[in-house]
């Protein structure tokens, strides 16, 4: 690998990744590469383990087999299981981030929005309050936040707006990829309109590499140029957005897509 | 809050139907092993097997077990709270261990040779060979915002740092100065976030490469940590928003100080009030010496 120019080389290489709950299935026989500034969709029902697929990625979950190896700044491809634990959570806070779906899970609820999306830069060293702030004043105006709330508490905000809170604090350190559990569950239809404006325009801005578990295809559709379908803990079919959305070919992708209501 | 404060304990009467310093010899032996450890990684927390003592929780019961295992019977114990050697935690403190140790107690701080201490550090510089012991309530630093503890073993472990940030930044977007006021955070040595205990801010600076050694037991957490003599305490802060003590318009009513922690005393229901020295035997002296001095504008206010 060290001959090679970074640039020729995935951001997140899976290779054969499986994970067993016990004797039960989570996933298995998982194999993709996501490139630099790729948006990989991952959709599929409930249980199809799209959720297990996810941590194993995103460092949370260690596989039954399979490896994830990630193309870190200084050293190439890393397998992130094999990494020292300070490296892999120093990972997880700077060149990665994860947006869940309940953005409570994400978000201290008992800071100030302002200090949410300043932690991320406060651990990695920053230690001039005025800059912090200035940061965060300007990332809240890039989600779309009233800055003028800077001081206030998450639990005072709406589900939309804890959302792109999230977001922002993530963004923070400009991460190269993020991990996203179904960004838009759980908000109303024209909230999600707009979250998804946001994600679009956030994702091209920053060139960010993401990847996306949803059983939304309209999100997918908007979001990802890849997807991958994902049916009894395996990918039952691969290929871009467009192409899998309006030509499936596993029964399971035909029966995914026709279910959906056409306005 | 009389003058001259020595009021020794004669040592011969420890009451034969305890062991010395109360404690049973494995147990301070188990003690000393984590003190040594504590002392050998300044400002880390070193779990230890916490004893039921005869007093409540919160009252002093780690800060009690750790004088146990380190005093001896030459030592001279000075007991304060709150700064103060009169009060009756102090009191029953110091008596505990004149009745099961036989040791010579103090309200001096120069004569003692270890100082049990709640809330306050000495305003008199310690010198070497002083222990100075803090009861503590809460050892674990990170506790307010991650309560479990693996999480924040591992934070130590890893120095993952940031989080006592927002929480100084919280207190600025909140107050516009960082409010916290005591138990003030501190790195230990460049390395451990380390509780100093709840004193004031105002003692953070004098804990900063003290000549004497100073050990912290937690006993209901059941935690022992150490500074070693002339080691660096510095407490944590921003660069535009840096670290400062508490200051007083006052001077004390009863000695003039103005360079101690202040107490401020309600005298009566109509707002009267006056500040005085938290550190009773400082106080105590200084109006000693004033006395002595042909104008001693504060003796009808000295006791």
């Amino acid at each position: 690998m060290s001959g090679m120019d970074a640039r020729e080389l995935p951001l997140l290489r899976v290779r054969e990744v499986a994970r067993y709950h016990g004797a039960n299935l989570g996933c298995r026989n998982v194999s993709f590469d996501l490139w630099p500034g790729e948006v990989i969709a991952v959709v599929g029902e409930s249980g199809s383990g799209k959720t297990t697929l996810l941590n194993c990625l995103s460092a949370q979950l260690e596989p039954t087999a399979g490896t994830v190896r990630y193309n870190s700044r200084t050293d190439g491809l890393q397998d992130i299981y094999r990494m020292s634990e300070a490296s892999r959570r120093m990972l997880m806070r700077t060149d990665w981030g994860f947006v869940h779906q309940d953005a409570r899970q994400g978000l201290r609820m008992r800071v100030s929005a302002g200090a949410n999306v300043g932690e991320r830069l406060m651990a990695l060293g920053a230690r001039h309050y005025g800059d912090i702030r200035g940061e965060a004043t300007d990332w809240l105006g890039k989600v779309e936040i009233d800055v003028g709330r800077i001081d206030d508490m998450p639990r005072t905000f709406s589900g939309g707006m804890l959302q792109r809170l999230q977001i922002a604090r993530n963004l923070v350190t400009k991460p190269r990829l993020i991990f996203m559990d179904e960004p838009t569950g759980g908000l109303d239809v024209s909230v999600q309109a707009r979250l998804l404006d946001l994600l679009r325009e956030l994702i091209a801005d920053f060139g960010l590499s993401a990847i996306i578990v949803t059983h939304d295809l309209a999100v997918a559709r908007m979001l990802s140029h890849r997807m991958l379908v994902m049916h009894r803990g395996e990918v039952v079919e691969t290929g871009l957005t467009d192409q899998v959305l309006d030509d499936p070919h596993h029964a399971y992708t035909q029966l995914l897509v026709s279910s959906v209501l056409q306005p | 809050m009389s003058a001259a404060t020595t009021s020794s304990a004669p040592a011969a009467t420890t009451d034969p139907g305890y062991n010395f310093a109360y404690l049973d010899e494995q147990t301070k032996r188990m003690i000393r092993r984590c003190i040594l450890k504590a002392v050998a990684i300044p400002g880390y927390q070193v779990p230890f097997a916490s004893r039921e003592m005869p007093l409540p929780y919160g009252w002093g019961t780690g800060g009690i077990q750790v004088t146990a295992s380190v005093i001896g019977p030459d030592d001279v114990l000075k007991v304060i709270d709150q700064g103060a050697d009169d009060t009756t935690n102090a009191v029953s403190i110091r008596r505990f261990f004149a009745r099961t140790a036989g040791v010579a107690t103090t309200e001096a701080t120069d004569e003692a040779t270890v100082i049990q201490t709640r809330h306050r550090i000495p305003e008199k510089p310690l010198r070497e060979g002083q222990i100075l012991v803090y009861q503590v309530p809460i050892p674990e630093p990170l506790r307010w915002l991650e309560p479990r503890e693996a999480e924040t073993r591992k934070m130590h472990a890893l120095q993952e740092y940031g989080a006592m940030h927002v929480r100084l930044y919280e207190d600025i977007a909140k107050h516009g100065r960082i409010a916290t006021s005591y138990d003030y955070p501190v790195k230990v040595n460049g390395r451990y976030v380390t509780a100093p205990s709840p004193i004031p801010k105002f003692d953070n600076p004098k804990m900063h490469m003290n000549p004497a050694i100073q050990l912290f037991g937690a006993g209901r957490e059941k935690r022992i940590y150490a500074i070693p003599p002339y080691t660096t305490v510095t407490s944590l802060d921003f660069e535009d928003h840096p670290f400062t003590v508490q200051k007083w318009d006052e001077a004390c009513t009863l000695c003039g100080a103005t360079d101690t922690y202040l107490d401020e005393v309600v005298v009566d229901d109509r707002g009267g009030r006056m500040f005085v020295c938290s550190d009773s035997h400082h106080c105590g002296e200084r109006q000693a010496a004033q006395q002595t001095e042909t104008a001693a504008p504060w003796k009808g206010a000295a006791e």
